[in-house]
């Protein structure tokens, strides 16, 4: 009896898996299919990983992708780990209320922080005289950090919880630098949440799609927002193929984000 | 300087950058955004624009509106609702039933796609969804010569496809408040003779709402807020607010009507938390 229902168990998760993985299964494979048409019988060709190969709107939106999610990565991780340093290390008045106001961003759709930001930026604009400025790369810069913020400094945050400022004042009592101080203790201290923050915080610049396309003005565009675009004027093969890239890109990321989790220290919370 | 005042001052260092910025690009282009929804004109006609409840009156005053409103709603409900309906047992299984090794691997393959692409994973519905996809395909090999199965373009594809997306939430949520009730608390129930749908029913079902409840908030919120999903799955059916708002200031420019129909989708936002609110707030302070 209590086999059959372990089984039964393994059974329904084997299934939640089945409908959380099969789309994308199925959608990798047709990527490398020859058909046009997605038709079958399957036959393996790459042609169309070749033609995304030569198709400058998309390889252009990807490097703009890539640069985005880059400088998104250095801003966000260095802003993000000095806020939580200081809510780390101080008690101070209106720390509880700026901590809440982290969740603002998080919680409004992203379809009204996206417009809300074209209208903004627009307004500053025209204000200066350069309504142009509204939209662009630098402008979904700006919107994905603010999007990658509140979670960076929750990610380096939850490692500072108990920030071992002793440490610090021993080694400062002891004879060293401010400089030796921050290098030998703060940093190594900080290090795996840094780095975790970081990858997470490319991962969302990455995949974000929403405020990118809001804030992209015709002809420049991001990696989503070109495929965005394409789908509505009809699915092809090409898109799989992109697709399959982007997925293998943040899927991979994202275990690696695991393994520094697990090997950085967090291990009691795992098992 | 005194040590306080340094101290003031490491803090603004530290702090200032990260919140001027967010000042600068989420709390005040939302209060722009709440000043242009009382205006007359878009910002995009260079003539000075006045006061106005007209966008405000648009929405209450047209019954086109309230259809969109209602089914974004519904949407939300229909998504909430089958995602715990998957998501429980399957957070329950991985917390209760499933040891070692075994959940570390399928808890990490099921939070892992929710950190993939949102668009991508929506597409990829296309594929299984069309005539001639996955499940047309498997009708056909079942009974062949049956009609053609065509889910894309349906509000069943809407819904199957934000549940894929938003699933992993309820899980997770659920798998954290399941995981913290102590399994002496299940064996004492069952030990003074509750049968095992009284000690899930009396037991580990209330123990673990605060988790169902912050897994819905998490997955209503953004769904009513959906416009992506719609119009790739959806196509011309069952338009959304979202898609409305998007409408607004991409095609027809009506940016200050695009603004008052984001305000009254963060109103019901906003509504949603604070009824949830509570609620939670009790729960974790009981638990």
């Amino acid at each position: 009896m209590k086999n059959f229902a372990d089984a039964g168990i393994r059974f329904y998760l084997i299934l939640v898996l089945v409908f959380l993985y099969l789309p994308i299964l199925v959608m990798a494979l047709l990527a490398f299919n020859k058909s046009p048409l997605y038709a079958l019988p399957f036959e393996f060709d790459l042609v169309w990983f070749k033609a995304l190969a030569e198709n400058d709107r998309l390889l252009k939106a990807g490097l703009n992708s890539v640069l985005i999610a880059l400088a998104n990565t250095v801003i966000a991780t260095s802003l993000g780990t000095m806020a939580a340093v200081a809510f780390g290390r101080y008690t101070f008045r209106g720390k509880t209320m700026m901590q809440a106001l982290l969740f603002p961003p998080i919680a409004i759709p992203w379809l009204v922080i996206g417009t809300a930001m074209l209208v903004f930026f627009f307004w500053i604009g025209r204000a200066i005289g350069y309504p142009g400025i509204a939209r662009g790369l630098h402008a979904i810069l700006l919107g994905h950090v603010a999007l990658s913020l509140p979670y960076v400094i929750f990610v380096v945050g939850a490692r500072l919880n108990d920030y071992p400022k002793a440490l610090e004042e021993a080694a400062a009592t002891l004879g060293a630098t401010p400089w030796q101080v921050f290098r030998r203790i703060s940093v190594p201290i900080l290090a795996p949440g840094v780095v975790a923050a970081s990858l997470f915080a490319f991962a969302v610049s990455f995949d974000q799609f929403v405020i990118s396309y809001f804030l992209a003005p015709p002809g420049v565009t991001t990696l989503p927002v070109e495929i965005y675009t394409s789908i509505r004027k009809g699915f092809t093969p090409e898109i799989n193929a992109i697709s399959t890239i982007i997925i293998l890109v943040s899927m991979g990321l994202m275990l690696i984000v695991a393994r520094f989790y697990r090997f950085g220290g967090e291990r009691s919370g795992n098992e | 300087m005194t040590p306080t005042t340094r101290t003031r001052w490491a803090i603004l260092g530290l702090t200032g950058p990260a919140y001027l910025w967010l000042a600068c690009t989420i709390f005040l282009p939302i209060a722009a955004m709440l000043a242009l929804s009382f205006l007359d004109k878009s910002p995009l006609v260079p003539k000075p624009a006045s006061f106005t409840l007209a966008n405000y009156g648009a929405f209450f005053g047209k019954p086109f509106y309230w259809s969109l409103t209602r089914w974004s709603i519904e949407l939300g409900f229909w998504v909430t609702l089958f995602s715990f309906l998957i998501g429980y047992p399957a957070a329950y299984a991985l917390a209760k039933r499933v040891k070692g090794r075994w959940r570390e691997a399928i808890f990490l393959l099921i939070v892992l796609p929710f950190w993939s692409n949102a668009l991508v994973r929506i597409f990829s519905w296309t594929m299984v969804l069309r005539p001639n996809g996955i499940i047309d395909l498997g009708v056909q090999s079942v009974l062949p010569g049956a009609p053609t199965v065509d889910l894309l373009f349906t509000y069943p594809a809407v819904i199957i496809g934000l549940v894929h997306s938003y699933l992993p939430y309820m899980i997770l949520t659920c798998y954290i408040a399941l995981q913290a009730i102590d399994d002496s608390l299940i064996e004492a129930g069952r030990s003074l003779g509750a049968n095992k749908l009284t000690t899930f029913r009396r037991v580990v079902l209330p123990l673990s709402l605060p988790g169902i409840i912050s897994g819905s908030a998490l997955i209503f919120v953004p769904v009513i807020g959906s416009f992506m999903e719609p119009r790739i799955l959806g196509g011309t059916k069952g338009a959304t607010l979202g898609m409305n708002i998007e409408e607004q200031f991409t095609v027809t420019a009506n940016w200050p009507l695009g603004a008052a129909l984001s305000f009254i989708l963060l109103a019901i936002v906003l509504v949603i938390f604070g009824m949830l609110y509570p609620f939670l707030r009790k729960q974790s302070g009981a638990a």
